[in-house]
């Protein structure tokens, strides 16, 4: 029970038996957030947005469809023209899942600007990185579940992927599978996959990295500790209460979130083929490779970096390893000051170059290869993974601007 | 900090203009599909039963879903759209799947490959492919049992269905370099041999009805997705301005 707040009736006695109101003072009405925030701020709640999104319209979507070899592409045009409003239930979660990426590289991305990863918040870009892990498990088994010729296909190339491991890999793949191809079988264990298992671990997942978030406290643009400096009652001076503060500004920021997801949903659920990919409508067909296989967008920087690399195996190691570094990344990180604010050019030029050769590789990774993509795909590869070693050499003595006291 | 920004920009801008080149197919035209022109969705709906779904079903689709957003009424649909029959015989019900009586056993020993159901044909190769593909149509006499061949897909398994419409054309061809130092014929145009039944303008426009059609049938509930999402980002935009309106009167009191 919470000791300044001497509740009556029921929510007193709910509190004698459940720390309700102690959960709500930790993790709303007195967390202390910076006052600062700015745009970058907004893709934490929106991201948590996007998983709500994604179980509730997941959950419909599961009354209806049959995850079956023969059934599967059928049950989801039954969805789409006989389930009243299937259409929009199965836009929102095709549109959902790549929302769920942008606004998360963007969340990523925010905390490479203000150096979120950095000392006391090493856990919270740990749990993060496990999230976002098993977003991409979940997004790469749930593609697979409309069965059509790039789920299919797309699924039939990234599994034999796990055939370059020395020794065991092909052990690996059928065991993936489950079959000697992908069929029936790999749909059914990738459809419980993807509607108990990884969600589980997800939620389990974005738990810890909140719970870890809000011991340690919000990193904001200045990357200041707020909790230096407070008032007599122990609140930091810069620090605002999450609710009402942020619940009414984050709201701003669902609703503009929410306008750009139904011009998509609503006017063009294919995005152009990137979230719906065109080759997609034709059902899965095992004897009928399509012309060129590309991953979902959201895939591609990480498929552009398998393909730079001439060997297989090596081509595997470096995709895997381009996921490794990034969890490594408060290690990589010798600097005490976070916040792009107040750090050298160099670091900088470092993160303009990780943004470049980022970009370059998605876009290329959804392009069938040619001898100048390669070559292309390959100086993006050494800028990508350039970040993270220039980063380690510039952070140890890197030359920067005095951090000021409070936040402006 | 602005100075690199403008460097990323520029250094990501040209790799935008990568888009792969356009292959040597021809025709190579571009259509608008009125989604209110109900119409040119019933004209197309006729020229699909009747010429395209003895061989090509439709089969996500159901008759009366096509007569109600169409405007067709149900026993319309069953005169003019229901040329199949069940297993005992009696007439297909106008609630039934948009099936055919084509075996895929004969189909593919017909054709080679079974002809594809064609209910989201539209959304797989898009209404600009499909435009110029049943007008790219001509006589290629090496070609055994079908006679023609097709400038949008070529060595395609399909005979040219709509002949006695459209009449029978041969190409013209063109010289022009391959970008490698080799040359090949690419074809620029068509000269009608046999005249068919329609003139050029009235194939062109039944093509665009039947593609219309398709479109429909490869998403029925476009219209609706439009109409919705209208009303979804109107009142969004309402409920914007009251948020942003709250979080202004709360935040008077941060500094």
């Amino acid at each position: 029970m919470s000791e300044d707040n001497n509740s009556k009736g029921l929510l007193g006695w709910i509190d004698a038996r459940f720390p309700l109101s102690k959960m709500y003072d930790e993790h709303l009405g007195k967390y202390y957030a910076p006052k600062n925030f700015n745009f970058w701020y907004f893709f934490g709640s929106l991201a948590l947005l996007v998983l709500v999104l994604q179980i509730v319209t997941g959950i419909f979507l599961t009354m209806h469809y049959k995850p079956d070899g023969d059934m599967a592409f059928k049950s989801v045009e039954h969805i789409m023209r006989d389930v009243d409003w299937g259409w929009l239930i199965r836009y929102l979660h095709s549109t959902g899942a790549s929302a769920f990426f942008i606004v998360v590289y963007l969340h990523m991305f925010r905390a490479l600007l203000y150096g979120s990863y950095q000392k006391p918040r090493e856990l919270i870009w740990l749990f993060g990185m496990f999230i976002f892990l098993a977003l991409m498990a979940e997004a790469f088994m749930g593609y697979l579940l409309p069965w059509g010729q790039m789920s299919y296909w797309g699924a039939q190339v990234i599994i034999s992927l796990f055939g370059a491991v020395p020794i065991v890999g092909d052990e690996l793949t059928l065991w993936i599978r489950g079959d000697f191809v992908v069929s029936d079988a790999t749909l059914n264990r990738f459809f419980a996959l993807h509607v108990v298992a990884v969600p589980i671990v997800l939620l389990m997942l974005v738990v810890m990295h909140i719970i870890a978030l809000h011991e340690v406290g919000s990193n904001n643009p200045d990357g200041i500790d707020i909790k230096k400096t407070k008032d007599a009652n122990g609140v930091p001076l810069d620090g605002i209460p999450f609710h009402p503060y942020y619940s009414v500004k984050d709201l701003v920021g669902v609703v503009v979130f929410l306008i750009l997801f139904s011009v998509v949903v609503f006017f063009m659920p294919e995005m152009g083929g990137y979230f719906l990919e065109y080759a997609n409508f034709v059902p899965a067909n095992q004897f009928k490779t399509p012309e060129h296989i590309a991953p979902v967008w959201y895939f591609t920087p990480f498929y552009a970096i398998l393909r730079a690399v001439p060997d297989k195996l090596l081509g595997v190691i470096a995709m895997f390893s381009a996921i490794v570094v990034l969890f490594l990344l408060p290690w990589f990180d010798r600097g005490k000051v976070r916040s792009i604010r107040y750090r050298s050019t160099s670091f900088k030029w470092l993160l303009a170059m990780l943004i470049v050769s980022f970009v370059g590789l998605g876009y290329l990774g959804a392009l069938p290869s040619t001898g100048v993509r390669t070559l292309f795909a390959q100086i993006f590869s050494v800028g990508y993974f350039g970040f993270f070693v220039g980063l380690w050499f510039i952070s140890k003595n890197e030359v920067t601007k005095p951090v000021p006291e409070r936040v402006r | 900090m602005r100075k690199i920004l403008i460097i990323v920009a520029a250094l990501i801008a040209p790799t935008l203009g990568w888009a792969a080149g356009g292959g040597a197919t021809f025709p190579n035209d571009k259509i608008e599909i009125d989604w209110d022109d109900k119409a040119a969705m019933q004209r197309g709906a006729r020229t699909y039963v009747n010429y395209c779904m003895s061989c090509h079903s439709a089969e996500f689709s159901r008759y009366n879903r096509v007569g109600a957003d169409l405007g067709i009424a149900d026993d319309l649909v069953r005169d003019n759209l229901i040329f199949t029959t069940d297993i005992h015989g009696e007439k297909t019900k106008v609630g039934e799947l948009m099936k055919n009586t084509m075996k895929t056993a004969y189909a593919e020993e017909a054709f080679g490959v079974a002809p594809p159901d064609l209910s989201l044909i539209a959304r797989s190769r898009g209404v600009n492919w499909l435009y110029n593909y049943l007008r790219g149509f001509y006589v290629d006499e090496s070609r055994t049992g079908l006679g023609v061949n097709n400038g949008v897909f070529a060595n395609v398994g399909m005979p040219h269905v709509l002949a006695e419409l459209q009449g029978l054309q041969i190409p013209k061809y063109r010289s022009e370099s391959d970008g490698h130092g080799g040359e090949h014929d690419v074809i620029v145009g068509f000269e009608i041999i046999k005249p068919g039944s329609m003139s050029k303008s009235e194939y062109d426009n039944t093509i665009h009805d039947l593609v219309a059609f398709l479109d429909y049938v490869a998403e029925p509930y476009k219209q609706t997705r439009r109409n919705v999402g209208t009303g979804v980002i109107i009142f969004l935009f309402g409920f914007l301005i009251l948020a942003y309106m709250l979080k202004k009167e709360y935040w008077k009191d941060v500094h």
